[in-house]
């Protein structure tokens, strides 16, 4: 390797930028997210700034159990995210649609609209397992770990024939290739990928 | 002056050598004084320096070819042009300049500034609009007293840098380096007059479409800032004729105390309305810069 690829490898590993876009969540992941950048957890320490804009980061943080009307919003987010990027599902829905499983409103979870590298589980989950799952996103981001197999394409701006209908988004209908978002519920964080 | 202090100038101090790892360095130092303040550790020595190579390599999202050309130019003239600000200040004592360097290194300092209203309405983004009129009506305001105070200093002194730098008055230079301290937090978009770039209020500001490669530009543009704009107000500070090696320790010495104190001062305010941000500039910086200019009259 030569050496300005392992300069921007570094880089990478060492300033992850996050993105949180909210869909549909309740807040209480909201709140545990920004928890992490408190003098508690002050996740500034691993280079992590909070971006106000997507063409800025490296990482998109999607809260809630994707609606209908943040759909095309979270794909118009992610493809303003220059690559190498990275897809990180906050909390139980956009793992699952958790307790919004089967609205109409729903369109989720997450891995139907956007190809989702990291599920951090808990309703909502605590900021340490944010701040484990965010430094997981940097290692990805330098390639110091796989990213999962990408999933089943889905063409941008559409919306998958079954999604809103009652019975989909049912928990523990994590897909082959992004990690079982019921796995490790109380913080582990699961990538799908061997560790 | 040779050609030899001229190389000496550009490419080892104050130019590349010492402004582009200054320029991490006084950033990374704002950013950890202001998380040591809110209790926090904050972020590790070489952050600015990664965040920066991190962006220059990212590929940024494809755009039609006249907007991607003009985007790219306006960070890099911001680059330019702030570099060159900080190689025409007299830190070393052989360097005497030429009559009228001191407008020249005004007008270098407001081309980064002038350059970022243009990228944000370059970058035909609402956002990027909004910050950029935001920092248009503070740039026409903080430079009331900003040029005043600069005029104040030539008033006495006359229009050339190395001039400004060791004699005049010293009651009018308090009052003008006062007067344009004050000017500082605005031009490096820092609390309280940080409503240009208002980070989360109005997503990134002039920055919000800028990306990869140009948006590491703008990071490296904005250090060179702080390291131009400590410098003018260290080399204005230490009006005394010493050996070279005093100067050097003196000008990074002082550079480092105003990094600190733009620093503790941003972490201990809010940020004010565009309207109050205004009006501190127009009334009290103003008044400040004009009472050292009506020394400046008296003394002369």
């Amino acid at each position: 390797m030569g050496l300005f690829a392992a300069l921007v490898r570094t880089a990478r590993r060492r300033s992850p930028w996050i993105f949180h876009a909210n869909s549909g969540s309740c807040n209480g992941c909201d709140i545990e997210l920004l928890a992490c950048l408190t003098p508690r957890f002050d996740v500034e320490q691993l280079g992590v700034r909070n971006e106000g804009s997507p063409r800025h980061a490296d990482i998109l943080v999607v809260s809630g159990p994707v609606t209908r009307n943040t759909c095309e919003a979270l794909e118009t987010v992610y493809a303003q995210m220059p690559d190498p990027k990275v897809v990180l599902a906050l909390g139980s829905c956009p793992a699952t649609g958790n307790v919004f499983a089967g609205s109409p409103a729903v369109v989720g979870p997450l891995h139907r609209v956007l190809p989702v590298d990291l599920y951090v589980p808990g309703c909502p989950p605590r900021p340490d397992a944010i701040v484990a799952a965010v430094a997981e996103a940097a290692a990805i981001l330098a390639g110091d770990r796989p990213r999962p197999a990408e999933p089943e394409a889905v063409p941008p701006g559409t919306v998958p024939p079954e999604a809103g209908q009652p019975g989909t988004g049912q928990p523990g209908t994590g897909r082959p290739g992004t990690g079982n978002p019921e796995a490790g519920r109380h913080g582990d964080i699961t990538t799908g990928a061997p560790r | 002056m040779t050609a030899w202090q001229t190389t000496v100038r550009l490419l080892a101090f104050p130019g590349l050598l010492y402004a582009v790892p200054a320029a991490f360095w006084f950033s990374w130092l704002h950013r950890k004084i202001n998380a040591r303040l809110q209790g926090r550790i904050g972020p590790p020595p070489f952050q600015p320096f990664f965040d920066v190579v991190k962006l220059a390599a990212k590929r940024p999202v494809p755009r039609p070819p006249g907007q991607a050309l003009v985007m790219t130019l306006l960070p890099v003239g911001a680059v330019t042009a702030t570099l060159a600000a900080i190689v025409l200040l007299p830190v070393l004592p052989g360097w005497t300049g030429f009559p009228g360097d001191l407008i020249l290194l005004v007008a270098l300092i407001e081309v980064g500034p002038v350059l970022g209203v243009l990228a944000g309405y370059a970058s035909r983004s609402l956002w990027g609009a909004l910050g950029s009129s935001r920092e248009a009506v503070l740039t026409v305001a903080h430079n009331l007293p900003f040029l005043t105070g600069v005029v104040a200093l030539a008033q006495a002194n006359g229009f050339s840098l190395h001039a400004v730098a060791t004699g005049g008055p010293l009651a009018v230079r308090i009052l003008a380096v006062i007067a344009i301290l004050t000017c500082l937090p605005v031009k490096l978009h820092l609390n309280p007059f940080s409503v240009a770039t208002a980070e989360q209020e109005i997503y990134a500001g002039i920055g919000t479409e800028y990306d990869g490669p140009r948006l590491a530009l703008w990071e490296l543009a904005h250090g060179l800032e702080w390291v131009a704009l400590t410098g003018l107000v260290a080399v204005l500070a230490f009006p005394v004729t010493l050996a070279w090696y005093w100067h050097v320790l003196a000008f990074v010495t002082l550079s480092l105390a105003v990094v600190g104190l733009l620093a503790v001062v941003a972490a201990a305010t809010a940020r004010f309305t565009l309207g109050q941000a205004t009006r501190q500039f127009t009334v009290w910086g103003f008044g400040l810069a004009l009472s050292a200019f009506g020394l400046a009259l008296a003394g002369s």
